[in-house]
């Protein structure tokens, strides 16, 4: 399979080329959480720690300062964990759900409503800050955890409805009919038939609402309380210092372990990424 | 029974009014400040009220800053926030800031702080914020070794400044540290123009905003004066953080930097003796004028009564002297709290609190544009724009940016 | 498959009220904000256009848009081009793929905060790529875009494009092998070459992938806002700033509201413009 020839060195060093515009950044992230601030200060970007120490990662969780409190990352990390799961699983539902009506059970006028909620992809985030501040407001969920899980949900559905429905249009009708044939009812088709083949795109759609909104920090900031904040939000203040010594390998540290469970699950689970994608979260 | 039910509900109530819960936001987020902070919220706890962080880092608060907005906008805004300036006169104007006066009475506020500053934290002559403290702003920084290695003496007026810079230069070394930033642009340009046009002229064109100032031939000095500080600066500054500028002082590749009395944290966390390893001194031109920034938080009205006491037990602390000296010992700038002994302070912050008494008697003690303490958020940012354009971009000359500035201050 | 039945009707609905509700009930109350006196905190005072007036003389906003235009179009087109190629070339069965695949992929993890914090360092001058360059002995490499008001537009397009190309080589990926492994044969029997497969038949397949793929990308690019702030913090000056920027600027720093509606505005009509008449097109088609 591998033929040794120029065709072949080509693509080789061009992939080798992408490979390492695109490890650079990691490679300076983890460098530099491994160093000590001396090396920092003294060394340059790309050198290696050449003492590589983990306490920059016991301080970023536990005892950097946040505020007024000095606890790390270890409250916020919790709080993500806490906002995402709820926040994913219920956008994700939802969207097959709708998925599945807008692609087996179409009635007039479900196509036009569709593309009005697609165009919802393109509104700039900022512009939802204040007026859900008021309705949330009135909903009593102000600067709460469910607020911001409210708003993530609602937010998601354009993409979420898009990615099942894409998938499902490419589910043969004729199962349907047939199951209508046999006497089967709305959900009953969905729980049997439908669902069951949707592995794929569960994976697909998961991985990206959990990346989009575990990295979100304007809606965490603006939405949650005091005591919900996630751990976007405890990043910024522990890198964000405006008037003190900036600790980069702490900074560094706490950026990779905010970014930690996406990373995993991407390193994980991206073959089931690509894998959903194939099986047709993109077509049609 | 039925006398003593009311009674004893008088008595619940008077006991639950006691502990109140402080919802207090802030960007004091790193070491220094953090510390300087927990001295406030362990003085609260001791009077029983709960202390409920909620600290947003970030930009000198502009995160902050959305996040009250929404929290307002909502209807659940915090007990305190850290406001300074004109700002505060704006959300005074929204009607949602709470009357501080009672506090303000029995603490006795006007004779505790010189004019200047009082009357930014009142709104139609009730006090809505307290002060936390005073950051001098024109300060110059500099490394005395590198000035004898270039056989340069540190300036006192600007003409001494370019003459410095040269020697430096020659020396291979960069005269002044610069981080292009919006504020830090704006922090050398309000220097310039207190050294070169003097604390009237200052007060007239950049706090007034007189029209006939901002179109002077002294600004047009003053400009020209900023662009030449431009060729002294290196060439990586864009972009760069106000610590790194200072870093480059400490390490000797730089020989001055002007930057605010924060910039002596990170001289003394890297272990320099003022006076030895580094000396400050006021920004060229300016030893009789004072550039002031004052902190401060604004209290929200509450609709809980407990909340409400709690709040003015907080305005009382922040302005008593054992706070005024704990968080300034921390944070690097000065009580503003008059009268305070300095004893435990360093040269730099009793030169400080000296000029700052000294300077408000003499009616040059001026607020910050850089830091918002003179003119409204809209406009400070349209000026702050065009000095920022002015500086990066060589091909416009002073007169175009006066034009620009002129229209710039007109923002509403 | 029609079915008269409520059901389906029903099941949808609580979703696309209110999904639709958020949509367009915040552009409405955006777009009386614009109209409105606005300035700290919403105030629903009618001032006519002058906020747009005020916009269209804002030097900064113009800016703003000649940047959205050079950002979205090399953003887009970068990374649809790179994310395409890199696609193509995994496709040709290479050993280390799940790895190399994982290499290109994972950049889309990662926060915009967390990619322009490294990139920042990566590409200042004194800190970063020419630094090293320097210190290794090639003095007069020297890459100071970020620092040049004209280009340093350019250097958020490359943190952008190494952000998300990878998703779109996934999706393009996924596209390819699901494409007939016959028809290529058959091409291939009749003795035409590798690329022009791709070109003539693997490419043209890929129609409906471009469209997905584009919508996310066009996504993408919108949601750089904080990118900008983490790498460029619109600097410059406001060389680098974009309208997303421009207006959180203004609504939430500068005490602006009514500016900052305007800004976002004119950015949701720009948008609509190119975005209605390409989902029009490609949802026809699919009937």
């Amino acid at each position: 399979m591998t033929r040794w020839s120029w065709h072949r060195l080509v693509l080789w060093s061009t992939l080798l080329l992408f490979a390492v515009f695109f490890l650079t950044p990691l490679y300076v992230m983890v460098a530099t959480s491994l160093k000590d601030m001396a090396q920092v200060r003294n060394g340059h970007l790309l050198s290696l720690p050449t003492d590589p120490t983990l306490a920059s990662w016991a301080k970023a969780w536990g005892t950097a300062c946040t505020g007024i409190d000095c606890g790390g990352l270890k409250p916020f990390f919790l709080n993500s964990v806490a906002m995402v799961l709820p926040a994913v699983v219920v956008s994700t539902s939802i969207g097959a759900v709708n998925g599945y009506v807008l692609s087996k059970w179409r009635f007039r006028g479900s196509e036009t409503l569709f593309a009005m909620l697609l165009f919802g992809v393109f509104m700039p985030m900022q512009v939802v800050l204040l007026p859900m501040s008021q309705v949330l407001g009135w909903l009593g969920l102000a600067s709460s955890i469910w607020g911001l899980i409210l708003v993530h949900i609602i937010a998601g559905l354009p993409s979420t409805t898009l990615f099942f429905r894409n998938y499902y249009v490419a589910v043969p009708d004729e199962l349907v009919k047939a199951a209508t044939i046999d006497g089967a009812g709305f959900w009953q088709i969905f729980w049997r038939i439908v669902l069951p083949l949707s592995t794929p795109i569960m994976m697909v759609t998961l991985i990206w609402q959990f990346t989009n909104i575990w990295n979100d920090f304007l809606y965490g900031v603006v939405f949650s309380g005091a005591d919900s904040k996630p751990v976007t939000v405890g990043l910024n203040n522990l890198a964000n210092t405006s008037s003190s010594v900036k600790e980069y390998n702490v900074d560094m540290a706490a950026a990779l372990i905010a970014g930690l469970p996406t990373l995993i699950v991407y390193v994980l689970a991206g073959k089931y990424f690509v894998r959903g994608l194939t099986a047709g979260a993109v077509k049609g | 029974m039925k006398r003593i039910l009311p009674l004893s509900l008088i008595a619940i109530a008077c006991g639950a009014a006691q502990a109140g819960e402080l919802e207090v936001l802030h960007w004091w987020t790193s070491g220094g400040e953090a510390k300087a902070a927990a001295a406030l919220k362990a003085s609260m706890q001791a009077k029983g009220h709960t202390w409920k962080d909620f600290a947003v880092a970030g930009g000198g608060g502009d995160a902050a800053m959305t996040v009250l907005k929404s929290r307002v906008v909502s209807g659940n805004a915090p007990a305190a926030a850290q406001i300074k300036g004109p700002s505060l006169q704006e959300w005074a104007q929204e009607g949602v800031l709470a009357n501080l006066d009672g506090v303000a009475k029995a603490e006795k506020w006007d004779a505790l702080l010189p004019k200047v500053v009082s009357d930014v934290m009142k709104y139609k002559g009730s006090y809505i914020a307290v002060p936390v403290n005073v950051h001098r702003v024109n300060w110059l920084w500099a490394n005395p070794a590198a000035f004898s290695k270039a056989g340069a003496k540190v300036p006192a007026t600007w003409d001494e400044f370019f003459v410095a810079a040269e020697a430096l230069k020659k020396a291979g070394i960069t005269p002044i540290a610069h981080g292009g930033q919006n504020w830090q642009d704006f922090t050398t340009f309000e220097a310039v123009a207190l050294g070169v046009g003097g604390a009237d002229f200052y007060k007239k064109a950049l706090v007034q905003l007189d029209p006939a100032s901002v179109s002077s031939p002294t600004m047009e000095k003053v400009l020209t004066t900023f662009k030449r500080v431009k060729g002294y600066t290196d060439k990586n500054s864009p972009g760069r953080d106000w610590n790194l500028a200072t870093a480059m002082v400490i390490k000797g590749e730089a020989g001055m930097q002007i930057m605010g009395d924060w910039a002596k944290g990170e001289f003394l966390a890297a272990g320099k003796v003022p006076g030895k390893d580094f000396v400050c001194v006021a920004a060229p031109g300016t030893a009789k004028a004072y550039t002031f920034n004052v902190d401060s938080f604004a209290m929200f009205k509450l609709k809980n009564d407990a909340n409400t006491k709690a709040q003015n037990d907080l305005a009382a602390a922040i302005m008593g002297p054992e706070f005024q000296e704990v968080f300034n010992l921390n944070k690097g700038s000065i009580p503003v709290r008059l009268g305070m002994k300095m004893d435990k302070f360093d040269d730099c912050a009793k030169l400080s609190s000296k000029d700052f008494v000294d300077d408000a008697k003499s009616g040059t003690l001026v607020p910050s544009i850089a830091h918002g303490m003179a003119v409204p958020s809209a406009t400070e940012g349209a000026i702050k724009d065009v000095v920022s354009q002015f500086w990066n971009d060589d091909k416009m000359d002073a007169k175009a940016a006066m034009s620009k500035l002129a229209a710039a201050a007109k923002t509403k | 498959m029609h079915q008269k039945g409520w059901l389906p009707k029903l099941v949808v609905a609580p979703s696309f009220v209110v999904g639709l509700a958020f949509i367009y009930g915040l552009m409405a109350w955006n777009g009386y904000l614009s109209v409105s006196a606005s300035r700290l905190l919403p105030n629903y005072e009618f001032v006519g256009l002058e906020q747009y007036l005020r916009l269209w003389e804002s030097e900064r906003f113009r800016v703003a848009l000649t940047n959205m235009a050079i950002f979205g179009g090399l953003f887009i087109g970068g990374a649809m081009a790179i994310g395409m190629l890199l696609a193509v070339l995994l496709d040709q069965k290479i050993r280390a793929e799940g790895v190399l695949r994982t290499v290109y992929l994972y950049p889309m993890a990662l926060s915009f905060i967390v990619t322009g914090t490294a990139w920042k360092w990566i590409l200042n001058p004194g800190l970063g790529l020419e630094a090293t360059m320097h210190r290794w002995g090639w003095d007069s490499f020297s890459f100071e875009w970020l620092i040049d008001p004209d280009r340093a537009i350019y250097c958020i397009v490359i943190a952008g494009i190494w952000q998300s190309a990878g998703f779109v080589m996934a999706l393009f990926l996924a596209g390819l092998r699901g494409i007939d492994d016959s028809i290529i044969k058959a091409a291939q029997m009749d003795g035409a070459s590798l690329p022009r497969i791709y070109w003539r038949i693997v490419l043209p397949s890929l129609r409906p992938v471009v469209f997905s793929t584009l919508m996310i990308v066009s996504h993408l690019a919108i949601k750089s806002f904080d990118l900008v702030v983490a790498l460029t913090a619109g600097g410059p000056g406001f060389s680098t700033d974009l309208p997303a920027t421009f207006m959180y600027a203004m609504s939430f720093s500068r005490g602006q509201i009514g500016q900052g509606a305007a800004a976002a505005t004119v950015m949701l009509a720009m948008i609509a413009a190119i975005v209605v008449p390409y989902l029009y097109s490609e949802l026809r088609t699919k009937k």
